[in-house]
């Protein structure tokens, strides 16, 4: 087990080194110079040409990707153009309201998806398991932008129920965390859907319900435990979908987190921060894809013998 | 002359899925959406002036509600909202379609060659494959659109890019469950090329899955321009955008809310049927995973 978690871990390294190499490459070939965007418009050419040495622009591409990573191994991403501060104390700050805001979203996303999954099944074909599934396509198919503005407009403006934006309290991410969540909640309802018809039809199930036991119970102690190992994975797969969904989230409810700062230092040119951002979203990503096909062994005993 | 009676013989498989398909009511539904949609994008400037009706400014007649001359009201800067909606699908659809063509050949092709080669060539490919994966798709669209300007080109680029690996994948796995079979080693054995073995016989197997992973890739391709427009970094004014315009009508949020209603609409519209009827596909190309 130890084994292949370390060999996983190990194999993130040139995921990641790819990754940032890649995101490098693209931001240096954009159009604009660093220096004239941190000094403004004022700036005489002297002050720039000493800037871009201090920065050590003028190296060629590959030194300063080389530079760049050798700060990285030492937790080190650099120096943000427009705040001058290091890139690493901007992105933790960020940290909390991006946290929340994706918890709260895959709370609101499990809460409402399981027992929609659950009821669509056992009522495979009727009328329920039609509107199940309805509001699940239509979780698919709404943009989480406009759900949100939704959201605000009605539940924020005209009821006053709950903030309209910051990120100060709990209230503050119930309306980002339904718009963000009720994307994925559909892809988790229409998932625990298809595995609980697949383990309603097993022997197992039938034995237990032919020796009497009633069918409630049947489902919640027999067919649920079963059918819910690919939700897991579903569900760990979604989060890298709220990483990129907060994005329009954050923007959408004027939250100070990480999705905000990419989009406003995207506009600001400021690459380091870009770079930063995404290494941390895409290692994000990494660690909980591991972790879910973890957990998957963890819960499955038939998968634990198999690689464990 | 032939008198010979027709025997019940067995159809084409392709005969098989339309019927399928034709009797699953939500994915017909989502399929008559979709030709729909194509239909008003195909046919707009029949019925529109796209400089003078789409894009022109009309200030004297700017903020009207839907009225029976503007059917569903009219935008900040005077233009009808219906006709910059029903220009807004063109933009949609090209991108979506044009985006995951190219996705489709690359991705493909990628996955293909490594399913079928394996080895080292399917471990270079599928690492590389690994980097891209690794990057939220959006994320990635971002960048790009960012760095190298967001005009519709550059978009089409980031949007395939990001959605390259997940064909390679679905190409890959396909190809490396028909490639073990028996007809394909039977073509081997009578001499037949790699290439031919590969476009005659393994890709028109493994295309199922592909089908079904298109039609549901076009409806995220056009739900992620219109997160990136909104955002400001797609595709920008005056261009007719569902995803910019509803983020124009965000200033008008209290007082005039269908500006940002209708556009919403039109993109639920496209992105449901697009699922209906992939949805449907899924069901109809393969009976057993329903």
């Amino acid at each position: 087990m130890w084994k292949y978690i370390a060999k996983r871990l190990l194999y993130m390294i040139p995921v990641l080194l790819g990754v940032t190499l890649i995101v490098y490459i693209i931001m240096s070939v954009a159009p604009g110079d660093p220096a004239k965007a941190i000094l403004g418009d004022q700036a005489t050419p002297d002050a720039i040409e000493q800037l871009r040495e201090e920065l050590g622009l003028d190296d060629p591409l590959l030194v300063q990707y080389g530079r760049y990573v050798k700060g990285l191994v030492r937790g080190d991403l650099g120096i943000s153009y427009k705040s001058k501060g290091p890139v690493i104390d901007e992105i933790i700050a960020r940290v909390p309201t991006t946290l929340y805001l994706s918890l709260s979203a895959t709370i609101i996303a499990v809460v409402i998806a399981i027992p929609l999954g659950i009821l669509a099944a056992v009522k495979q074909n009727t009328f329920i398991d039609g509107l199940s599934m309805f509001i699940a396509l239509i979780g698919i198919s709404i943009p989480i932008f406009w759900l949100g503005l939704l959201l605000l407009v009605y539940f924020a403006q005209e009821l006053r129920w709950f903030p309209a934006s910051g990120a100060s309290s709990w209230k503050h991410f119930v309306l980002p965390g339904i718009a963000l969540g009720f994307h994925s909640m559909a892809s988790i309802a229409r998932i625990t859907r298809s595995s609980m018809l697949e383990v309603i039809r097993q022997d197992y199930i039938r034995t237990a319900r032919s020796k009497g036991m009633p069918y409630k119970q049947v489902i919640t102690k027999h067919a649920l435990p079963n059918a819910l190992i690919p939700t897991i994975t579903v569900t760990g797969l979604q989060i890298g979908a709220l990483l990129a969904g907060s994005v329009l989230t954050e923007s959408v409810f004027s939250l100070p987190g990480i999705g905000r700062l990419i989009i406003n230092s995207i506009q600001g040119r400021d690459i380091p921060v870009v770079l930063g951002c995404i290494l941390v979203f895409t290692l994000t990503f990494s660690i909980i894809n591991l972790l879910v096909d973890i957990l998957y062994a963890f819960v499955d005993p038939r998968i634990r013998a198999q690689y464990f | 002359m032939n008198m010979k009676r027709k025997s019940p013989r067995k159809k084409g498989p392709i005969f098989e899925v339309a019927r399928r398909l034709a009797k699953n009511k939500s994915a017909m539904i989502g399929l008559a959406i979709v030709i729909l949609l194509i239909v008003v994008a195909v046919t707009a400037p029949l019925f529109y002036s796209y400089d003078e009706q789409i894009i022109k400014q009309n200030i004297g007649n700017r903020l009207q509600s839907p009225n029976a001359e503007n059917l569903l009201g009219t935008d900040a800067l005077g233009r009808d909202l219906l006709g910059r909606i029903i220009y807004g699908s063109r933009i949609s659809l090209y991108v979506g379609f044009t985006t995951v063509a190219f996705a489709f050949v690359v991705g493909g092709t990628l996955g293909a060659l490594g399913g079928y080669f394996g080895g080292i060539v399917d471990n270079i490919i599928m690492r590389f494959m690994d980097i891209f994966l690794a990057i939220p798709g959006t994320l990635f669209a971002i960048t790009i659109a960012a760095a190298l300007g967001s005009n519709i080109r550059n978009l089409i680029l980031a949007l395939a890019i990001s959605s390259v690996p997940g064909f390679a994948r679905i190409l890959r796995s396909s190809v490396i469950t028909v490639r073990e079979v028996e007809y394909i080693e039977a073509s081997r054995a009578i001499g037949a090329s790699d290439a031919r073995i590969i476009l005659n016989h393994v890709i028109p197997n493994a295309l199922a899955p592909v089908i079904v992973h298109t039609t549901l890739n076009v409806a995220t391709i056009i739900l992620t321009i219109a997160g990136l427009s909104f955002l400001g970094l797609g595709i920008s004014a005056p261009t007719p955008e569902w995803g910019a315009m509803l983020s124009d009508g965000r200033t008008y949020l209290k007082t005039h809310f269908y500006m940002s209603l209708f556009p919403g609409v039109a993109i639920i519209m496209t992105i449901l049927s697009l699922n209906l009827l992939g949805d449907g596909l899924r069901d109809a190309l393969d009976p057993r995973l329903k």
